[in-house]
């Protein structure tokens, strides 16, 4: 196969980029090597939609990011992916932290957030009633919001198939090589060329880099825990709550997700191992006691998961997004950590002009920008369900009974283009698995359908690809 | 818009006990709502035996045990709809539905019956750190996938947590040719069945750990192991203890959790120790009308208990369609000194028959008495060689001490040792 672009790394900046490039018309793949899209950074991280205030100004972050908030309410309404424009507030505990929002505010007026504003105990408690009464002032950002950070992902890549990508997955680059005309990109067993390459694949972007001789790149994964507390304790957060920053990032967060739990995290600790996705009980237990500062009545009754994902930290400290020095065909778009999920559509658009300084791409007439929302049964009125199922008896059916997600999702879940393989895929589109039961009752009901449609037998469904099997030989 | 006199939510052994008894005190217009493909409920993967040994006299598998009332539900002509799960109920009990049949289902009931089982605790709410690979399930999970499904889950097992269900799993994956490892309990005791303890676990060899909790789970794809620590009496695992366990497969056992997403919606009162509704000795609930039974009020260890509880609850919403309740004067309950909680919360003094307290105590005691105490004087003791908090207690209220009660007085049990 040949392609224009191959975009490596299907997380939400490479997907997005993929989109992009695909309102020209050229061939395109977006090249995972999971077995599926938002398996990596994407999938684990805080949700937010910064306003961005934190980044010094001048620094790629600091532009990026409020480029990318300001797109982020329109891409998401034509993605149809659930976006809240919820504000954030940083809290100050001390004298020396209020004055730190001072320059935070300072910070934010230099690259640009509009609105930003410092509100007294009094507004903040008025604003946020669960906040700790030692809580002394806080910035408040409204640009601020949240959003389902793997949903945007699939829509993305959703829509660059629809528009003529292909998404090849379970393809882990192993090999490049460049004729000076072409690259040609292998894994190991199977190939394809190429024209240009994309370097969007996170935590391995110095590896990926390095196929070229490209070893300019040094990523250090930065891994953050949190957890996930039941809907029940939703209410307790109404605002992204951030405390002042340090060195290593932002702090633990309080804050509403779009599906109205409540996520708290994440630590932070550099690591070596860029697969180390495990939890530990003393970042768990820290993260806790540090989230308690913001708002005491927090306990782990509530907690119904929770997780690791790994920032990709590059010692360079600011964003890379640029043409390799050894081949100006070879783009890095690497060190996409905090705040890389709010500067993504607008890194998006910066590596498409780059492309477009060298070539000269067609536009495509008839390129999709929407992807339709899928259907959500949960959201739904009564008369609006009674007219689904009359219309498809597959949404008369739950399958999780803690999300209310019907057989109908699960089975569009898996048609989608580039759809679900395996069960986390399933959870990932629809939800089905992700509430207090973690997917006790469902999770077979999950693996006989995916087995069903994908015509292979329920020992070969797997939790997210490779040896991640879930069930062995039939019983005696 | 349907109409029946009682909405009965869940057709388990709860909700198809509660139909027959209420059809036995004369209420014809009954419909059970399942949300699985049939009657039954988790009786149906419960292949193994112990069932009925109270109830019938005889020792049934699970699903022998639903089947008894399945065609009793047949043979009373009984309407159930399967397949069908219940969204909401309103205020007015007005029961919605979905099915892939009839599409929404707006059902008015005179009486709404719950009894929606409960659910296990997954990973998450026990906060265990790891990985995120395959192999970590419920044991009930895992128990579908033997039992009904066909598959096993896993080779090399470890179970964290005793109750009966991970007993009854260490037999199972062990007779399906696994090689379960060890069976880890927080606590100093186990919470299931002795029974349980001994026909599954000593008859197999395997060994129990007590006071001891998997703190790591290993492996990238599929687990690989788990790393084991003993505990201290503040359930801290003590530095030193730990050791690792090879192992593709965790089973977790540790504690079921009534489901109650319905019953909070409408808005009635919970009981934050049983996790279920807070109900009167005919086992209604705050919300006139709605009554509650089985595994959603709270959590039995022995299905016949669950029959016998469903049949009050069956005959309650009877007496209520047929308009035969009498003015209600509540006195309380409540579990002290030991006592973890009692079912019923509230007994109506004018009541005209004898009532059944079920009580369990929150650790094992030897040679201890449960005494009941009405307004701080004692009324009845028993003396318990043994009581533990897997099995659950009950004392009889008779009906001459109940009419010497008063209003708002207060009905206290405790342990004595």
């Amino acid at each position: 196969m040949n392609y224009d672009v191959a975009v490596v790394g299907a997380g939400v900046i490479g997907s997005l980029i993929a989109r992009e490039l695909c309102r020209y018309n050229i061939k395109v793949a977006l090249v995972e090597k999971n077995n599926d899209m938002a398996t990596g950074t994407s999938k684990a991280n805080s949700a937010i939609v910064h306003a961005g205030f934190d980044a010094k100004p001048g620094t790629l972050k600091a532009k990026l990011n409020v480029e990318g908030t300001a797109l982020m309410p329109e891409l998401c309404k034509t993605l149809g992916v659930p976006f809240k424009p919820v504000g954030s507030l940083v809290v100050a505990f001390s004298d020396e932290e209020v004055e730190t929002l001072g320059e935070l505010l300072e910070r934010g007026k230099a690259n640009g957030v509009p609105g930003l504003e410092i509100y007294d105990a009094a507004k903040l408690r008025e604003v946020e009633p669960f906040i700790s009464e030692n809580a002394k002032a806080a910035l408040w950002a409204p640009t601020a919001g949240i959003v389902c950070p793997y949903e945007l992902t699939i829509a993305a890549a959703e829509n660059a198939v629809v528009n003529g990508a292909d998404f090849i997955r379970n393809f882990e680059v192993k090999k490049i090589g460049f004729d000076g005309n072409e690259f040609t990109v292998s894994n190991g067993e199977n190939e394809f060329k190429t024209k240009y390459i994309i370097n969007a694949a996170g935590v391995y972007c110095d590896e990926i880099a390095a196929l070229i001789g490209d070893t300019s790149i040094h990523t250090i994964p930065r891994k953050g825990e949190y957890m996930l507390c039941d809907k029940s304790v939703g209410h307790l957060a109404k605002h992204t709550i951030f405390q002042c920053p340090s060195k290593m990032g932002k702090g633990v967060l309080v804050t509403p997700t779009v599906d109205g739990n409540l996520l708290i995290g994440p630590s932070a600790l550099d690591i070596e191992d860029k697969e180390d996705f495990a939890t530990t009980a003393a970042a768990l237990s820290g993260i806790l006691e540090t989230a308690k500062k913001s708002v005491p009545s927090l306990t782990t009754r509530e907690v119904i998961t929770s997780f690791a994902g790994l920032r990709a930290h590059c010692t360079r400290d600011d964003f890379i997004i640029e043409p390799s020095e050894k081949n100006s065909r070879f783009i890095n778009v690497a060190g996409i950590e905090s705040p890389g999920l709010s500067s993504a559509p607008a890194i998006a658009e910066s590596v498409r002009d780059i492309i477009l300084k060298s070539a000269s791409f067609e536009e495509k007439a008839d390129f999709n920008p929407v992807r339709e929302e899928p259907v959500r049964f949960r959201h739904m009125t009564n008369e609006e369900r009674k007219a689904l199922i009359e219309k498809n008896p597959a949404y008369g059916q739950i399958i999780c009974r803690c999300e209310t997600i019907t057989e109908g999702e699960i089975l569009d879940a898996i048609h989608a283009p580039a759809g679900a393989r395996d069960v986390d895929g399933v959870k990932r589109r629809t939800r089905a698995g992700m509430g207090r039961c973690q997917g006790g009752f469902c999770g077979s009901k999950v693996v006989e359908i995916l087995a069903r449609e994908l015509g292979v037998e329920i020992n070969e469904i797997t939790k997210f690809g490779g040896n991640s099997k879930i069930l062995y030989e039939r019983t005696k | 818009m349907l109409n029946y006199d009682i909405v009965v939510i869940g057709g388990g052994p709860a909700g198809m006990a509660a139909a027959l008894k209420a059809k036995e005190c004369g209420v014809d217009s009954i419909l059970i709502l399942e949300r699985a493909e049939t009657l039954g409920g988790i009786l149906e993967q419960c292949i193994h035996t112990g069932f009925g040994l109270h109830y019938f006299g005889e020792e049934l598998s699970g699903p022998e045990y639903a089947d008894r009332f399945i065609q009793l539900v047949d043979k009373q002509k009984i309407e159930y709809k399967t397949d069908t799960m219940a969204l909401e109920i309103t205020q007015d009990n007005v029961v919605y539905a979905i099915n892939k049949k009839d599409g929404l289902l707006e059902i008015q009931a005179k009486a709404v019956i719950l009894a929606m089982g409960c659910r296990e605790r997954p990973r998450g709410a026990l906060n265990i750190a790891g990985t995120r690979a395959s192999g970590v399930m419920s044991a009930g999970t895992a128990q579908k996938y033997v039992n009904i499904d066909g598959y096993m889950p896993g080779k090399k097992v470890v179970i964290l947590g005793s109750g009966d269900i991970g007993l009854i799993m260490a037999r199972r994956m062990t007779l399906e040719g696994a090689e379960v490892k060890c069976v880890c309990e927080l606590m100093p005791y186990s919470s299931g069945l002795t029974r349980n303890i001994v026909q599954c676990l000593d008859d197999f060899n395997i060994p129990l750990y007590l006071s001891c909790t998997v703190i790591d789970i290993h492996g990238k794809e599929r687990v690989e192991g788990v790393t084991i620590a003993d505990v201290d009496e503040n359930r801290r695992p003590i530095p030193g203890s730990e050791r690792f366990i090879e192992c593709d497969t965790l089973l977790l056992s540790v504690g079921l959790i009534p489901e109650n997403e319905l019953t909070r919606a409408v808005g009635i009162d919970l009981d934050p120790v049983t996790s279920g509704a807070v109900v009167d000795e005919y086992r209604e609930t705050s919300h006139k009308g709605v009554f509650a039974c089985g595994n959603v009020l709270h959590v039995h260890d022995l299905v016949d208990y669950v029959t016998l509880e469903s049949q009050t609850a069956g005959e309650g919403a009877a007496r209520y369609v047929l308009g035969k309740t009498e003015e209600a004067e509540y006195v309380t309950t409540k579990g002290v000194n030991g006592v973890r909680y009692i079912v019923p919360q509230k007994v109506n003094i004018k009541n005209d028959g004898d009532v059944k307290l079920y009580f369990r105590v929150g650790q094992v005691y030897k040679n201890a008495k449960t005494v009941v105490k009405y307004n701080g004087e004692e009324i009845i003791s028993k003396k318990r060689p043994r009581l533990a908090p897997g099995e659950m207690e009950s004392v009889i209220i008779k009906n001459d001490m109940l009419k010497g009660f008063a209003a708002d007085g207060v009905i206290e049990i405790s342990v004595e040792v």
